[in-house]
């Protein structure tokens, strides 16, 4: 037995999460995953982990607090939002990556942003199935038993091991960003005229209280339709852009239903969709229009940046000398 | 001659292409047609497809195939109209007496039927599998008799219990997991038709016939028993 990770206490909202259940969207199956790809997939590559097959804890607006169960040193790596950690009397920055001693506790909190994610070095070993340990609580798949984190929940560790020096995380792409979403059109932008579309793509938006795993509710001005909301039900993509009866945006999420029935303005681009998963209630957006090619080319740099997770990662002075990295990258969410 | 599909964008990381805006036993060929063309004929980087009513959803990965290069690819697919093989036709048992049968009276009374009638028309007809959506294992049937057109309810009612057989919208479907819902509950099945331990999850596909056998509630406790032990509770027809 290679020990496990224990939950000491887990805040709403944390869940076990890994690249995603893909391949049965054709059954109704969403693929779950994280909210912030970008930011697990980079805890994941400082792990020392597959980027995406490499399962981890999405922490959501809660506290969650771990102890290593290993019978070794176990490595682990943090990033995402703006949440402080902490390890006995030491306090970290929101993205670093640690070496754990066994027994020795963890333990992080919100502060600014909704997510952040604790990679495993080897990944954890909760049960696949369907091909991933992703959960999704809906379905009551995925994770433990498909639920959420609880108080006293132990994890299996796949291949835990400690082969790094701890060290701070300063990837440009986990600090605050506030540059508006970009969103390629379609498929059902014929239901919105001209002087919606100019609406949605001028005006800023609220994100509201109704937000969770599944889609967020954004508040603004009205987007009218032309054609009425209800359309035949179709497919739903991963940040599309519904505009339901109420005639606001309603941007679907991790955990959204492969197909829908209402009308989809667009869709946030792969690569932004991270920075709207971490917005909070109150915080406001504005939309950018891209061209599907636009998007690709985007997501595709992006993605390349973030393999480069790498050379971002600062090793600390020494063990024990109370690290307390700087106020760049990642530290910007706390100094705002 | 039929129209051409549209090719639209849903993002940059899927492709939907739509036959039609409406309910048609025929858009929905067409819309088997080219998934089953798609996985004759593979194309690297589609990642996955998503069949519904009137479009395929085309999920691919962005890194390895441009949109324009996965059109090209399915406009030069021959699409044949149906499979040599008769599609699959599934027998569902579905208990429409107490307890199982939560919105029959309502919906008798909605429509001015009796209950006798409203089950006698839902279990006479036979459906096709469209598509499944919404949630796991949601199977969304068409082919529901005119009489049964009740529309949606104005608010969700609470959860369904799994194997609720499900109307609203002049459409059928057979619910797998406790949900929330807008539709109304006539009547249940205890054969589990979606379990996330089997690969795959579902046994009837797109495409299938089902139809519905009515049986008593002693028959359903039976039948549960069952299913509880891994047994097929629905038979396909021979």
């Amino acid at each position: 037995m290679p020990g496990q990770l224990r939950i000491l206490r887990a805040g709403p909202g944390a869940t076990i999460q890994d690249g995603g259940r893909m391949h049965f969207r054709r059954y109704g199956i969403t693929p779950a995953g994280p909210m912030d790809w970008a930011a697990f997939r980079t805890a994941n590559l400082a792990a020392g982990n597959d980027p995406e097959r490499a399962a981890g804890i999405e922490i959501g607006p809660g506290v969650l607090e771990i102890a290593s169960e290993a019978d070794a040193p176990l490595g682990v790596a943090f990033c995402g939002g703006g949440f402080s950690w902490r390890r006995g009397e030491q306090e970290f920055g929101p993205a670093a990556r640690l070496v754990l001693r066994p027994g020795e506790r963890l333990q992080a909190r919100p502060a600014a942003g909704a997510f952040a994610y604790l990679a495993v070095a080897g990944g954890l070993a909760t049960p696949l199935e369907l091909g991933s340990r992703a959960t999704q609580t809906r379905a009551h798949m995925g994770g433990i038993e498909g639920r959420m984190l609880r108080d006293g929940d132990g994890l299996a560790l796949l291949a835990p091991r400690a082969a790094f020096a701890e060290a701070r995380i300063a990837a440009p792409w986990l600090a605050p960003n506030s540059a508006p979403l970009r969103v390629v059109l379609g498929p059902q932008d014929d239901y919105f005229g001209a002087a919606a579309l100019a609406t949605f793509f001028t005006a800023e938006f609220r994100v509201t209280a109704a937000t969770d795993r599944m889609a967020y509710r954004l508040e603004g001005p009205e987007i009218a339709h032309s054609r009425g909301y209800n359309i035949v039900s179709d497919g739903v993509a991963l940040g599309a852009i519904q505009i339901s009866g109420d005639k606001k945006p309603l941007v679907l999420m991790a955990d959204h239903p492969p197909t829908g029935g209402y009308p989809k303005l667009g869709h946030i681009a792969r690569a932004d969709i991270g920075r709207l998963a971490q917005m909070r209630r109150g915080e406001t957006c504005r939309f950018l229009r891209v061209s599907p090619e636009e998007a690709r080319i985007a997501l595709l740099r992006f993605e390349e940046e973030i393999a480069m997770t790498a050379r971002h990662i600062f090793p600390f002075a020494a063990r024990g000398d109370g690290p307390r990295p700087p106020n760049e990258g990642g530290g910007g969410w706390l100094a705002r | 001659m039929q129209a051409p599909p549209r090719y639209l964008p849903a993002g940059e990381t899927a492709l939907v292409v739509e036959f039609g805006a409406a309910i048609d036993p025929a858009l929905n060929a067409r819309v088997r047609a080219l998934d089953r063309a798609l996985a004759a004929c593979p194309v690297d980087g589609v990642v996955e497809t998503v069949p519904t009513y009137r479009s395929l959803m085309i999920h691919f990965d962005p890194r390895a195939l441009s949109s324009a290069a996965l059109i090209e690819h399915i406009r030069a697919l021959a699409l044949e109209p149906e499979s040599g093989e008769a599609p699959r036709h599934w027998i569902v048992p579905i208990c429409y007496a107490a307890p199982h049968a939560e919105d029959l009276a309502e919906v008798a009374a909605l429509l001015d039927l009796a209950p006798e009638r409203v089950a006698a028309l839902h279990a006479g007809a036979t459906y096709r599998v469209y598509m499944y959506g919404f949630a796991p294992g949601y199977v969304f049937l068409g082919g529901l008799p005119a009489q049964l057109s009740i529309s949606r309810r104005p608010t969700p009612r609470p959860p369904v219990p799994p194997g609720a057989a499900l109307i609203a919208g002049g459409q059928a479907l057979i619910a797998s997991i406790p949900m929330p819902t807008g539709w109304y509950n006539l009547g249940r099945t205890p054969a589990v038709l979606f379990d996330p331990r089997r690969n795959p999850p579902v046994s009837i596909d797109v495409g299938d016939a089902v139809s519905f056998e009515p049986i008593e509630a002693a028959r359903f406790a039976a039948l549960e028993q069952m299913a509880r032990q891994g047994l097929p509770v629905a038979r396909q027809k021979t």
